[in-house]
């Protein structure tokens, strides 16, 4: 393990720096209850994080990540534009790789503002970018919101839609539904025969459990309602294709996607917050020019981003994983603040692993 | 020091497990009373028994406080996440053969598939206010074949015995759990998704390769090994 002084004393340089910028530092429990990241995350957080409990409070998460904590926080008592920086323990559970560390320090700074999110974006970007300056970093980045105002755009039913927006994140599931609905997969034989049966539900077994026989008979009216409806046209699915393979350096990935948009119109307001983001990064010193888009980005590890994401990575440790992520998470906002919402970014950054790539250059 | 071999210290397991080693020449037995956990090997030299839970087993093995033990793959996969770096399957011994499945209400007509569970997953989450829990003792092995498989919106519950009554109670809307004959699921009406086998266990008997093995555990390693050929 690194040599833990070095790494607060990083910490806390950072979070001056972060401070000097403009943020409020903020503290949060390390304790955070389970319920909430469960809500936010499902099953999958207890995956990475560390569960405990007590017959009081029930069940609680060490904090795996700090933004959770610190959105509520603003929600409850926040005052608008607000921008906050904190530096402390997360703690993330490992069960395959031993060398990951289950504990390291992390410095974030977030951004809640509604005025000019192409600007936010571009400021914790570049003071992100301010702060890894010296390392030899891959910056890489993406845009959420395209692929989504993509599927929102498509013209097909809503129930199709909304199961498309619900897998964003897993890629997998994403292409099995879109070769179903583009009529490229076969429809399993099962449920042929039960779309093809007279009285599906004339059956010899009880009903039992909570899901309710209504709830059944609801699921096979809408698989019927879904079978006769026309699959996704070829010119959208070869649309999506081509979108979700952009991997370019930011303007030439702009351009693509500008191609894109001939086919699916409905990006073209995403691609003007693309474009909007590119001159802010500009205006920043950004040299957009260098900097890789990938339209697939941020999709398997970023749940909760659904924007603008980023990652800096050490291309000669292809064993550590990113020094810095982070991205915008407008619905994150919506889903903690109890009908409240406020547009926000932020990113956070690994100071344990900076001090490692330093040392090994030297 | 002598090389350790862990067994099942109780019912079918152990019986089967002993016979097993009868059969390659290598006698086990209990010795003392009934409810006394100790035990004698007989045929080689150099071996003692340890009579264990299977469900300790695997964690035993990986510690390296035993060579050699007898337990299920699907404990071994659980409870292991590293399984292949801590040991090494030795045999497999063709009894307890069970499978870990994931199984649904008979009645649910309309789910058949993974596919299937995750719709049904979506609109029961919107329904009811909260993701359709899945009964099972075998947490990690349940969630990354789930997650794998891109299903959304389950929750795990916890379940350590009669796993196919919770549905029924209205504790957990679908379970995972080992089956062997399928009886259980029927008698309580739940059927096995067709693309729900998570995993095929039987008993097995495990090499540990973080135990010491000095001159004396290696010899009675060989002699046994040897007799399994």
């Amino acid at each position: 393990m690194r040599n833990r002084a070095e790494t607060l004393e990083l910490a806390a340089r950072l979070r001056s720096h972060f401070e000097q910028a403009g943020a409020a530092a903020v503290e949060t429990p390390i304790l955070q209850p389970a319920e909430t990241l469960l809500d936010l995350y499902g099953e999958d957080i207890r995956g990475r994080a560390y569960v405990t409990s007590d017959a009081l409070r029930g069940e609680q998460m060490l904090r795996p990540d700090f933004t959770v904590p610190v959105v509520q926080k603003h929600m409850e008592h926040g005052a608008e534009p607000a921008r906050y920086t904190y530096a402390g323990e997360v703690f993330r559970r490992q069960e395959h790789d031993p060398d990951r560390a289950n504990e390291y320090i992390q410095v974030g700074y977030e951004v809640f503002d509604r005025t000019n999110p192409a600007a936010a974006d571009a400021e914790v970007f570049a003071l992100i970018f301010e702060a890894l300056e010296g390392l030899q970093l891959r910056a890489a980045t993406g845009d959420i919101g395209v692929l989504m105002a993509a599927v929102q755009g498509l013209r097909t039913t809503d129930r199709r839609k909304a199961a498309l927006m619900r897998h964003i994140w897993r890629p997998r599931r994403f292409r099995a539904l879109l070769d179903r609905f583009g009529g490229r997969a076969q429809m399993p034989p099962t449920r042929a025969a039960l779309l093809e049966a007279d009285d599906p539900m004339a059956i010899d077994v009880p009903f039992l459990g909570k899901r309710s026989k209504a709830e059944i008979a609801e699921r096979i009216e809408a698989l019927r309602a879904d079978a006769a409806a026309d699959p996704i046209s070829e010119t959208e699915l070869a649309g999506l294709e081509t979108l979700l393979s952009v991997r370019e350096t930011m303007p030439f990935a702009l351009e693509h996607l500008r191609d894109v948009a001939v086919d699916l119109p409905q990006i073209n307001g995403a691609l003007d917050r693309v474009e909007a983001r590119i001159d802010a990064l500009q205006a920043r010193g950004v040299n957009v020019e260098k900097l890789d888009f990938e339209a697939s980005y941020g999709r398997t590890s970023m749940e909760y981003y659904d924007g603008f994401v980023f990652g800096f990575y050490a291309e000669r440790r292809p064993d550590l994983p990113p020094i810095a992520t982070g991205g915008r998470y407008d619905a994150l906002t919506r889903m903690l603040g109890n009908g409240a919402e406020i547009p926000a970014v932020g990113g956070v950054l690994r100071p344990d692993l900076m001090l490692e790539i330093k040392e090994a250059a030297r | 020091m002598s090389l350790k071999l862990g067994v099942p210290s109780k019912g079918r397991l152990m019986e089967k497990s002993f016979a097993w080693f009868e059969k390659r020449g290598i006698t086990l037995s209990r010795t003392g009373s009934d409810r006394e956990y100790a035990g004698h090997v007989d045929g080689v030299d150099g071996v003692s028994l340890v009579l264990l839970s299977a469900g300790e087993i695997p964690r035993e093995l990986a510690a390296g406080r035993i060579h050699l033990g007898i337990t299920g793959t699907d404990l071994v996969h659980e409870k292991l996440p590293r399984w292949e770096q801590q040991v090494q399957e030795v045999a497999p011994l063709g009894f307890g053969q069970a499978d870990l499945i994931i199984a649904v209400p008979a009645c649910w007509v309309d789910v058949d598939t993974l596919d299937d569970l995750d719709a049904a997953s979506s609109a029961f989450r919107a329904r009811h206010g909260h993701r359709l829990r899945i009964a099972t003792k075998y947490h990690r092995l349940v969630r990354e074949f789930l997650t794998d498989a891109g299903v959304a919106d389950f929750a795990l519950v916890d379940s350590q015995g009669a796993t196919e009554g919770t549905v029924k109670n209205e504790t957990a809307e679908a379970i995972a759990d080992i089956t062997s004959t399928g009886e259980t699921l029927r008698a309580n009406h739940l059927k096995i998704l067709s693309d729900g086998v998570i995993l095929k266990s039987q008993a097995t008997l495990w090499r540990s390769r973080t135990a010491a093995y000095g001159p004396s555990e290696k010899k009675a390693l060989d002699a046994i090994m040897e007799r399994l050929g």
